[in-house]
């Protein structure tokens, strides 16, 4: 099996069976408090799962603010010496994105409101250059931080559901925030309740547009989720194959190969419906119902 | 793979993000980039512009030329008419002058003419007065028929 340990003080060299090393894949590198009241690194999954929600992911929060930052300086230094002349080659990319992102909300986002177009290239760039992360092959990461002595690394945040939760929460309560602004609590309320059969038949409204409303963001983040979990896993899968001799090894880098490729094409669709989505369910907050 | 801090920490570095890109890099990168398209669209009007004014030239630089060509074909044909009338003004002149000449000679020749005629006149007189001093010399002297002599002189 593959030769990854998940032993800390390197004593015994036992390798991993199939399982372990798609566990060990899976596993984040938690810190939080432990049941007995202390904060420190899980060194187990079980560890992990007795700290319950005070705890954090730490690759998760450090590759997300990396890859974030990452995209805010790249595109900062070109807005910074923007010039309104013939364009460099990096300032072209970012001004064929910044286009493209801006052509998204003009036709889907149809009130004025200056954050949506900020979040809408936030949101692709990011969720983008985090699903890219799947690109790299999935040992190489982890081995490294092996061999620094961290236990677990997961390098994709977009596979964590936090990060998509958290993003799609947000975008949530900010459609919460715009809808009973542009409308009024009382035109929210009536959003909500009055239609679509009317004020007779409240508890029915309500249901449904109760779930209606709740399933933008549960659908918005399970979605990204979904594929890049499954994206990942079969990466993983893949990778098994190659300890397990020459002909499947080479079928494997073939396997590789292909699935990152086609994965190329997940990645940037997933950004792009997630942003396109957003802008949309903005839109639905700004909008008067007639 | 369970729910934790990890959440809100998202939440808060998305918004931060956002708040960001808000307030830094989107406002000069459209600024950029509608201005750019001002630029051009000011520079695919001038364009327009120096192509018809070009086209204007053009057509009025061929008028020139057209004018040009006229007045020079007129200035030739008047050239060749001014020629043809100092030819014929000449050839009149060489005409007039032959003339001239002509009427000059046939006039000496006439002068002269009338000059032997003269003098034929006046020997034919004497030869006639000669000859009549011959026959008449005794009866008749010179002195008393002069007039008669005079008269027939000048009818010859």
């Amino acid at each position: 099996m593959h030769n990854l340990l998940i032993d800390q003080d390197g004593m015994t060299h036992e390798t991993l069976t199939a399982g372990e090393y798609i566990k060990h894949h899976l596993q984040n590198l938690v810190y939080g408090r432990l049941p007995d009241g202390t904060w420190a690194f899980a060194a187990s999954p079980g560890q992990a799962k007795s700290m319950g929600f005070m705890s954090i992911n730490v690759d998760t929060m450090f590759f997300s603010i990396f890859l974030g930052a990452l995209f805010l300086l790249l595109f900062r230094r070109v807005a910074v010496r923007a010039t309104t002349g013939v364009p460099g080659g990096w300032q072209n990319f970012v001004e064929t994105v910044v286009e493209f992102v801006d052509k998204s909300v003009r036709d889907s986002f149809t009130a004025s409101n200056n954050m949506v177009a900020p979040m809408a290239l936030t949101l692709f760039a990011w969720i983008f250059l985090m699903n890219l992360m799947d690109l790299i092959p999935v040992d190489w990461l982890p081995r490294l931080a092996h061999e620094l002595g961290i236990p677990y690394l997961r390098v994709v945040p977009s596979t964590d559901p936090n990060v998509t939760f958290g993003m799609s929460l947000t975008i949530f309560i900010l459609m919460l925030y715009y809808g009973i602004r542009i409308k009024g609590i009382g035109g929210f309320l009536g959003e909500l309740t009055l239609q679509p059969f009317g004020k007779f038949a409240l508890p029915a409204n309500l249901l449904l547009e109760g779930v209606n409303l709740i399933s933008k963001p549960v659908s918005l983040s399970l979605r990204l989720f979904g594929n890049m979990y499954a994206g990942e896993m079969i990466f993983i899968l893949i990778a098994l194959l190659f300890s397990q001799g020459v002909i499947l090894a080479v079928t494997g880098g073939v396997l590789q190969w292909v699935w990152a490729v086609f994965h190329l094409l997940i990645i940037t669709l997933q950004a792009f419906i997630f942003m396109t989505l957003t802008i949309v369910y903005m839109d639905m907050a700004h909008q008067e119902h007639h | 793979m369970n729910i934790n801090l990890t959440l809100i920490g998202q939440s808060i570095t998305f918004l931060v993000f956002v708040w960001f890109c808000m307030k830094f890099i989107w406002p000069p990168l459209v600024a950029a980039l509608e201005k750019r398209r001002l630029q051009i669209a000011d520079g695919l009007a001038a364009a327009d512009r120096g192509k018809h004014e070009l086209e204007l030239a053009a057509r009025k630089a061929a008028d020139s030329l057209k004018d040009a060509k006229a007045q020079a074909a007129e200035i030739v044909a008047q050239a060749e008419k001014r020629a043809g009338q100092i030819i014929e003004e000449a050839k009149q002149a060489a005409h007039a002058e032959g003339e001239r000449q002509l009427a000059a000679a046939q006039a000496e020749i006439e002068q002269e003419a009338n000059r032997a005629r003269e003098a034929l006149r006046a020997q034919v007189a004497a030869l006639a007065v000669a000859g009549a001093e011959k026959i008449l010399r005794r009866e008749i002297s010179p002195q008393t028929h002069a007039d008669l002599l005079n008269q027939l002189k000048a009818e010859l």
